[in-house]
């Protein structure tokens, strides 16, 4: 307990005390493009609380949410055909990659022009830029699982269902986290943009309306809200990653422990002990 | 015979592995395979579980031609690290192949606790397997191939990446296995004194590409004991036997078989 209050105030007092030094170096500020803290924080609690939260919060998270589900979806299942599949893999590879290369804010007057302005479109762009890391990640992670494996589930006799999601999906998945953690911050920046090319509603609208209406501490409340989403996002994110993956993680650790000791106990006693691992794991999540 | 080898034989394009391999396991015998290195034992226990086609010649397993994976073989792998599935706990490693052979969820349960327990695991069903020692770690393996019940128990050097103690430990647990379950096991290794420890005979092949050099009848009372036995002057002189065998089948020995190695 106190290791890890120690550890937390290690993590806490840096950025506490930029917080507190903003406040303070800014309180007597009169300038329009840099009000002060408090006249910031004043205006994100107006305006998230609760007047827009309904009007631009929700619509901007869902479409982030629909985008980030259909590439989810789609980057899946074509990542694990391809990497099952060696010769279409190859087949595919270099449309991969010149899509993968290819600027996706660029397919915005494109995208605008065959959705609209309307949610579609933002869904389009959030979902065709986060889908290539998935994809590709899949593609790797599915063809390095081990050979082993297969002759295994070969010689036990499991049904192709049971290779897929019992084997290949599991073995893939801590390649497949690192490509859905690369998608994240990109949906992030593409939900912004989109906003602001051709919205009439969401944060990224917000943002750029407020400043082109000077309203200066709306677009400063703005971009702290869209900061404060992102690591929220980031947090969610390791969290499930955490539990999604702890054998991954637990495999890792014991591996790279010197000695191979047992570290499983007799039925009961182990169940409290990964409590406390899930625990105390919630509390180191913001590395 | 439960499982009959007749001139077997695999060739990588135009490289021989196994040249003409033929000998026989009664059921319910215990049987070792030992050979000089890189002998071609991976290549011949890939042929017997019908994970590769030999090249000519035929293996059968309790009547049947093997061209697939037989439903009535399991095998245990050597590195145990890399067939048990780390995402899986031990119980729902032991479970994943029973799944697949249409029992009721009961049975399933029952046949995975029984082998849990015949290994001593009855009590670490609930960790995953990166939780356990190596030793422990076999055990589940070995445990995964009881549950499915097989005639036949292929075994890969099993027990080569574990320390002396736990292999002997091993060693006597596969023997205790075999008596209760009634089961016939083959068993490849390089280690010929484990091979005269275990086996009820001894396949002892030659260099690549492989023959089988001679099989030797282990004449050692069933009841097989680490120390006993081992000190007993009969085993030293199986011992003696087999070892021979290898020994003069290493490459750079005046040897018999037709190799096309420029010298």
């Amino acid at each position: 307990m106190r290791q890890r209050l120690s550890n937390l105030a290690l993590e806490l007092w840096l950025p506490v005390a930029l917080v507190v030094g903003w406040w303070l170096l800014s309180d007597t500020s009169t300038s329009t493009y840099f009000p002060s803290l408090r006249t910031i924080m004043a205006t994100f609690v107006d305006t998230w609380m609760f007047t827009r939260f309904g009007s631009d919060v929700i619509p901007s998270m869902a479409r982030f949410a629909y985008g980030l589900g259909i590439a989810l979806v789609i980057g899946i299942t074509i990542g694990t055909v391809l990497g099952l599949v060696p010769t279409l893999r190859r087949a595919f590879d270099p449309i991969l990659d010149f899509f993968r290369a290819l600027p996706k804010p660029a397919l915005l007057p494109l995208a605008i022009v065959v959705f609209g302005v309307g949610d579609g479109m933002k869904i389009f762009i959030i979902a065709f830029g986060t889908v290539w890391p998935i994809l590709l990640n899949t593609t790797d992670g599915v063809r390095g699982v081990d050979p082993m494996l297969h002759d295994m589930a070969r010689v036990f006799g499991l049904t192709r269902w049971q290779r897929l999601w019992q084997i290949i999906l599991p073995a893939a998945s801590p390649q497949m986290f690192v490509g859905i953690r690369l998608s994240l911050s990109i949906g992030l920046i593409l939900m912004v943009v989109s906003e602001m090319v051709a919205s009439t509603n969401g944060l990224g609208f917000f943002v750029l309306l407020s400043q082109q209406t000077f309203a200066i501490p709306q677009m400063w409340a703005g971009i702290l809200l869209l900061g404060i989403i992102g690591y929220a996002v980031n947090l969610v994110f390791l969290m499930v990653e955490r539990r999604v993956l702890r054998w991954h993680i637990g495999r890792r650790a014991a591996a790279s422990g010197d000695d191979h000791q047992p570290t499983a106990k007799p039925k009961g006693r182990l169940r409290r002990a990964r409590v406390v691992t899930a625990l105390s794991s919630v509390f180191r999540t913001n590395a | 015979m439960m499982l009959e080898v007749t001139n077997l034989a695999k060739s990588y394009g135009d490289v021989p592995a196994i040249a003409d391999l033929t000998f026989g396991v009664a059921a319910q015998e215990f049987v070792c395979i030992v050979g000089p290195s890189g002998c071609g034992k991976t290549t011949l226990l890939k042929c017997l579980s019908g994970l590769l086609e030999p090249s000519r010649g035929t293996a059968v397993l309790d009547g049947t031609t093997v061209d697939g994976p037989p439903e009535t073989l399991a095998l245990v792998f050597q590195e145990y690290s890399r067939s048990l599935l780390p995402w899986k706990t031990v119980l729902d490693n032991v479970l994943l192949p029973l799944r697949a052979k249409g029992l009721d969820k009961a049975e399933q349960r029952r046949l995975a606790m029984e082998s849990l327990a015949e290994v001593g695991l009855a009590d670490f069903t609930h960790a995953y397997p990166w939780q356990l020692s190596g030793g422990m770690q076999q055990r589940v393996a070995i445990a995964r191939a009881l549950a499915y019940q097989p005639k036949v128990l292929l075994m890969d050097e099993p027990f080569a990446s574990v320390d002396a103690q736990t292999r002997a430990e091993l060693e006597d647990l596969i023997l205790k296995v075999r008596r209760h379950f009634g089961i016939t096991v083959v068993l490849v290794t390089h280690d010929i004194d484990e091979a005269v420890y275990l086996a009820d005979r001894v396949v002892v092949l030659t260099k690549r590409p492989t023959k089988v050099a001679e099989v030797i009848d282990i004449d050692l009372p069933d009841d097989r004991d680490q120390v006993t036995t081992r000190e007993s002057p009969e085993f030293a002189h199986l011992r003696g036997q087999v070892a021979r065998l290898i020994v003069g089948a290493q490459p750079g020995d005046a040897d018999t078989t037709n190799v096309g190695v420029a010298s």
